[in-house]
């Protein structure tokens, strides 16, 4: 353990890195406005990947959901998913494809389809049996009944699913710089040229976007949760239940 | 002309022997991938350790949060948002936010993956005592069990699937998550895919083995499940 003091002393220091300019070890100007770059490196990294994931696996999700056929791919897309550790994906894309923004964009991609696809793919599952044969005794029929019935009731799960994934591609996107992508991780895998004080800055810099990308997403979830599947609704019995159900979201 | 031909011909033989030249095309060598994998060993070794010491202890701070926010409910919100903060900060970042204080190592790594798994046993373990039917815990009551018989003899008993489903996700979650500990100077399999990284035969090999060595804790979880309840079928956490 180091004192107290020295530990303060570094964070203090990380924060001067956040907010000032200065010339880094390395002889180039790092931090302060410097690492504006950085931050829309890491925001497009991020957006490009979670956005090509929904067009990939939101279609996906609710087709397979919709016929309630597929458990097995769903199932075993979440667990492959979760085993293969995001750096490893990162260097194969890199060492197979070599650097480059694509390339390290669709490694993200593959990381990011696995929570969006399961977590569509069981809202549409546990949609009730029963309140699509009543839609579909009112008259309506197959896109209608996923676009008025089936999705609205597997929102929140769906935004759940892609809450996990952009949380998950933004801690990974820090490791663009392996692939010749200068994100916000570039302080961290390069400290030579930014400093320790970088380093740590850089790392706060990203756990506070990871956690305001979590908060934020978290209550556009809840914003987009159906009024009778909110607590303390009508169903507030089947809410109590819908809690368990949150296994079913693959953890990242 | 003789200089092309002696390049064209060396190439052909490189080609025709294809142990070195695999390697030098930085190519998918199977043959290179057996010679070499003793070097593999020691980091998957370091990194099951890393994924079982960092989940014990996970589990262990989870379980006594969980035990006493089961009798006292308002305690649950506030965990499970402190956990899920815990949760949400990505590893790389969670490690350099602790190297000041723990400095380089695997205290520093186990400290970051065990609170990693705090939320996913914290949650699943109130689940698992939620969804103990009030028709057992009533029975137990009838009894004459106290409040603490209830617990170890009917309500965690009956919670273990919704438990181990979570062990499940959790081991599973910090066998990738391990790899990323050669940041916080902890070694494991990252350690060995970071030091080629170029190499493709290498990444396959030591990203396998984390995919295989999820795989094998995974089963072997499902194993311990149906001789820990046999009076339930083994039920997918998916």
């Amino acid at each position: 353990m180091t004192p107290v003091a020295s530990v303060g002393g570094q964070f203090h220091a990380a924060l001067d890195f956040i907010f000032h300019e200065r010339t880094g070890p390395g002889g180039a100007q790092v931090g302060g406005s410097q690492l504006w770059s950085l931050i829309a490196t890491h925001l497009e990294l991020t957006f490009a990947a979670v956005g090509i994931a929904i067009a990939v696996a939101l279609p996906l999700g609710l087709w397979l959901g919709h016929t309630r056929r597929g458990s097995f791919v769903a199932v075993t897309v979440a667990n492959i998913g979760r085993a293969v550790p995001s750096i490893g994906l990162v260097f194969l894309f890199f060492a197979i494809l070599g650097a480059g923004f694509s390339n390290i964009t669709l490694a993200l991609v593959l990381l990011a389809i696995p929570p969006i696809l399961t977590n569509t793919y069981t809202g549409m599952r546990e949609v009730d049996r029963e309140v699509v044969d009543a839609a579909r005794g009112m008259g309506m029929r197959g896109t209608r009944i996923i676009s008025q019935v089936e999705l609205p009731l597997a929102l929140p799960l769906i935004f759940g699913g892609i809450r996990i994934s952009t949380v998950n591609v933004i801690a990974t996107a820090t490791l663009g710089p392996f692939g010749g992508v200068v994100t916000l991780g570039d302080p961290i895998i390069n400290p030579s040229s930014y400093g320790d004080a970088g380093r740590l800055g850089a790392a706060i810099v990203v756990a506070a976007f990871a956690v305001v990308a979590e908060v934020a997403l978290s209550a556009v979830q809840r914003a987009v949760t159906p009024r009778g599947l909110k607590v303390g609704g009508r169903n507030a019995r089947r809410q109590a239940r819908f809690i368990p159900k949150r296994r079913a979201q693959p953890a990242p | 002309m003789i200089t092309i031909l002696a390049q064209a011909g060396g190439s052909f033989f490189r080609h025709r022997s294809n142990k070195p030249s695999c390697v030098e095309d930085n190519g998918i060598c199977p043959s290179w991938a057996i010679h070499h994998l003793d070097r593999y060993w020691p980091r998957l070794w370091e990194h099951v350790q890393l994924v079982l010491i960092s989940t014990v202890i996970g589990f262990a701070i989870a379980f006594a949060l969980a035990l006493l926010a089961h009798r006292r409910r308002w305690l649950v919100p506030p965990i499970t948002n402190v956990t899920g903060i815990l949760y949400t900060i990505p590893s790389v970042a969670a490690f350099f936010l602790l190297l000041p204080i723990t400095g380089r190592g695997t205290l520093t790594a186990v400290i970051a993956l065990a609170s990693y798994t705090l939320l996913i046993f914290f949650r699943n373990i109130i689940d698992g005592l939620d969804g103990v039917p009030a028709e057992a815990v009533d029975a137990g009551r009838g009894m004459g069990f106290t409040d603490r018989q209830l617990l170890w003899r009917v309500e965690l008993p009956l919670a273990i699937p919704t438990i181990l489903a979570g062990l499940r996700i959790a081991l599973t979650t910090t066998v990738g998550l391990a790899a990323l500990a050669f940041f916080a100077g902890a070694g494991g399999l990252g350690e060995a895919l970071n030091s080629q990284k170029e190499f493709q035969t290498n990444v396959i090999v030591a990203g396998g083995m984390c995919v295989v060595l999820a795989a094998v804790l995974d089963a072997s979880v499902l194993l311990g499940q149906r001789l820990l309840t046999p009076w339930s079928k083994a039920r997918s956490p998916a």
